[in-house]
């Protein structure tokens, strides 16, 4: 389904120095795989999520990406979203005087739009988003407030994953979702996500911590240092890593 | 009113344009200006609608603006200052069975002598400004409201203006006398076909609000902008100011502004009864060449005077969004409240956006509030919503109207769907 290949990528600075940040990432995931992401801040985690979601700050220096073997990098940001691809966000952005369910539903029948589909009325639509709320655990009273204005950290991360469920992507970008999380938030989370493993959609869970992994068991762990995939393993590989830290492993760094 | 007229002229003849407001145009030729023009059928007359330009039609269409069975059904009664004559006034029968006097200037001048005797000019005065002064002396028309005591005007009241042939200027008068007890909201949108040489509009508002009376006036402003390089387009003068002349009285402000190619205008409320409310909402859009220099001025004269100023101004291509407010709290307004909320968004690197708020407050015991933002769209916010699936127009829209919700929510309904769409084609092309 996603295949990196020795991708490079930079971005320029205040002061206008370019900034290598991914030195060669190579990434296969299958139909069906949950993959994590582990490593150190500064590692390009977050980076590499924002590339495959096509944010434009961005430059591709060298490598490629296929998605369902059309070239990734060529699309557009709404192009890659209609394609199946979906960035559930570290930092969720505020849209003041935006309904959060106008918004909601101008994503969802902008994507049905771009696959030829025709629109959701207003009821279908409110009886989804009323049954998709449910499932993470979100009062319906968010539906009428803006887009993340005001909400909690684990409110926006709550959000995000009801945008997901909405959307049904092919591949679905955790980008550090647990970060600031309770238990309890953590858990709904967890619980949504799961619900969408299916053999035909693609995790891929960027993470510090092997505590949401307890949740959302992958099938593959990669570590990431520096902007290169220093190793992969199984599940285990998490556990390791949690109790051992990263630095054991810079030595393996190529 | 010849005399008044001619007063008004000889002072005009003594003044010199402002210069104070932040706003470049070259001098205007006052003797090029053709201060009268009639459409061109007007010898027999437009008898009915179906003799109107169809152009014309076709804008009130667009605007959303129902004329014939569109406004019955809408419950909307359209005045429509065509040039400088008014071609058609709807629902006038039913506007008389309440007692409602909704006509052309040039007909109230006719029918009711006293109330444009008593009323004119004892707001804007034709000595108040340069444009006032234009105005008062070579106005041809416009329209005038009665509403008598303790009547709630039956339905929105609409009048629409249009500048059609070149060279024209527009110069019309609105006076709106809202007497005790009495409530009524007032709807006016403008707009004007491409010209390239530029035209004027100068027009003066008054609006008089008795005991406990209320006036809410809305304006849809699509004057013709210019070209992307600001050729052409309407130099938009315009004098608007409300009188609370009565205890509880409430005036009510509500402009979107999208058109001209200069916007030069202040709605404001003098507070002169006591707890009499002012209010003022607006947004105000400048691309590619436009300028805009707009905000309000709140005068409190009167005891526990309220008012509310929420201003949002977009700038996006070259465009140039200035507010310019005056809150002013007299010796003899003890308790008064003002609450400023002025924000701006900037859509590219090469527009500006400028805040003057005035202050002056001499009675200490007055509560002033003002709050100012700016900002320049999110790169983030844009992302996101492009993830999302919303391509980058529809995105950038969606964020400048949520920007604007705080205003479009004091819009009548049917005007509010249409002003958003307004800015959509505004902003059309705007990102890149």
């Amino acid at each position: 389904m996603l295949v990196i290949d020795n991708l490079h990528a930079s971005i320029e600075d205040e002061k206008q120095k370019t900034k290598l940040i991914l030195r060669g990432i190579n990434l296969h995931v299958k139909p069906g795989e949950v993959h994590a992401i582990m490593g150190p801040n500064g590692s390009g985690k977050s980076t590499l999520a924002n590339i495959l979601a096509g944010r434009p700050e961005y430059q591709i220096n060298l490598g490629s990406v296929q998605f369902d073997r059309q070239d990734l990098l060529s699309m557009e940001p709404e192009e890659r979203a209609a394609a199946g691809v979906f960035l559930a966000f570290q930092y969720p952005v505020e849209i003041p005087g935006v309904n959060n369910t106008y918004f909601l539903k101008a994503a969802v029948n902008s994507i049905r739009k771009q696959r030829n589909l025709p629109p959701l009325d207003a009821i279908d639509f409110l009886a989804l988003v009323k049954a998709k709320i449910k499932e993470v655990g979100m009062d319906e009273k968010f539906l009428n407030r803006a887009v993340n204005e005001g909400f909690s950290g684990g409110e926006k991360k709550r959000n995000e994953i009801l945008q997901m469920l909405m959307l049904e992507p092919r591949l679905a970008i955790l980008d550090e979702t647990d970060s600031g999380l309770d238990i309890d938030a953590l858990q709904a989370v967890a619980k949504g996500v799961n619900s969408l493993r299916d053999p035909k959609r693609s995790i891929i869970v960027v993470t510090h911590y092997q505590r949401l992994l307890d949740y959302i068991v992958p099938d593959v762990v990669h570590v990431m240092v520096k902007g290169q995939i220093i190793k992969s393993g199984n599940k285990e590989l998490a556990l390791e890593l949690e109790a051992k830290g990263y630095g054991w492993l810079e030595s393996l760094q190529a | 009113m010849l005399q008044w007229r001619l007063k008004a002229y000889r002072h005009w003849q003594t003044l010199t344009p402002p210069r104070w407001a932040h706003l470049n145009y070259p001098d205007i030729d006052y003797q090029s200006i053709i201060y009268y023009s009639a459409p061109k059928s007007k010898k027999d007359g437009p008898k009915d609608l179906s003799e109107v330009d169809p152009k014309l039609l076709e804008t009130y269409k667009k605007l959303g603006i129902p004329l014939h069975e569109q406004g019955r059904l809408a419950g909307v009664a359209v005045d429509a200052v065509f040039d400088s004559v008014s071609v058609a006034t709807t629902f006038k029968e039913k506007l008389s069975e309440a007692g409602v006097i909704f006509c052309p200037f040039s007909e109230a001048v006719q029918k009711h002598p006293e109330l444009i005797e008593k009323y004119l000019g004892t707001v804007v005065p034709y000595r108040d400004n340069f444009f006032a002064a234009l105005n008062s002396a070579v106005f041809s028309d416009g329209s005038f409201v009665y509403i008598p005591k303790g009547v709630r005007c039956p339905m929105e009241l609409s009048t629409y203006f249009r500048i059609n042939a070149a060279n024209t200027g527009q110069f019309e008068r609105t006076l709106i006398i809202a007497e005790e007890n009495s409530h009524v909201s007032y709807l006016e949108g403008c707009t004007a076909p491409m010209r390239d040489e530029n035209q004027l509009h100068a027009a003066v508002v008054e609006l008089i609000a008795l005991d406990h009376a209320e006036i809410k006036y809305s304006t849809v402003q699509n004057w013709y902008p210019g070209d992307e390089e600001g050729r052409g387009g309407i130099f938009n003068f315009v004098t608007k100011r409300g009188a609370c002349r009565g205890q509880r009285s409430k005036i009510s402000w509500t402009q979107i502004e999208t058109g001209s190619a200069i916007t030069w205008k202040y709605p404001s409320v003098i507070l002169q009864g006591d707890n009499s409310v002012g209010e003022f909402y607006s947004v105000a859009l400048t691309n590619h060449r436009q300028q805009a220099d707009t905000g309000t001025k709140m005068i409190h004269i009167g005891k526990n005077t309220r008012s509310t100023i929420i201003s949002k101004g977009i700038s996006a291509g070259f465009g140039q969004n200035t507010y310019r407010g005056l809150v002013r709290i007299l010796p003899t307004a003890t308790d008064a409240r003002n609450y400023t909320q002025c924000d701006s968004l900037l859509l590219s690197q090469t527009c500006g956006a400028h805040t003057f708020p005035y202050i002056e407050a001499k009675n200490s015991s007055a509560h002033i509030e003002h709050e100012a933002s700016t900002s320049k769209i999110g790169e983030d916010q844009l992302f996101y919503c492009r993830q999302r699936g919303i391509s980058a127009e529809d995105a950038v829209s969606m964020i400048v109207n949520g920007f604007c919700k705080k205003v479009f929510n004091e819009l009548p309904m049917e005007f509010a769907v249409e002003a958003q769409k307004l800015l959509e084609v505004s902003l059309e092309g705007s990102i890149g």
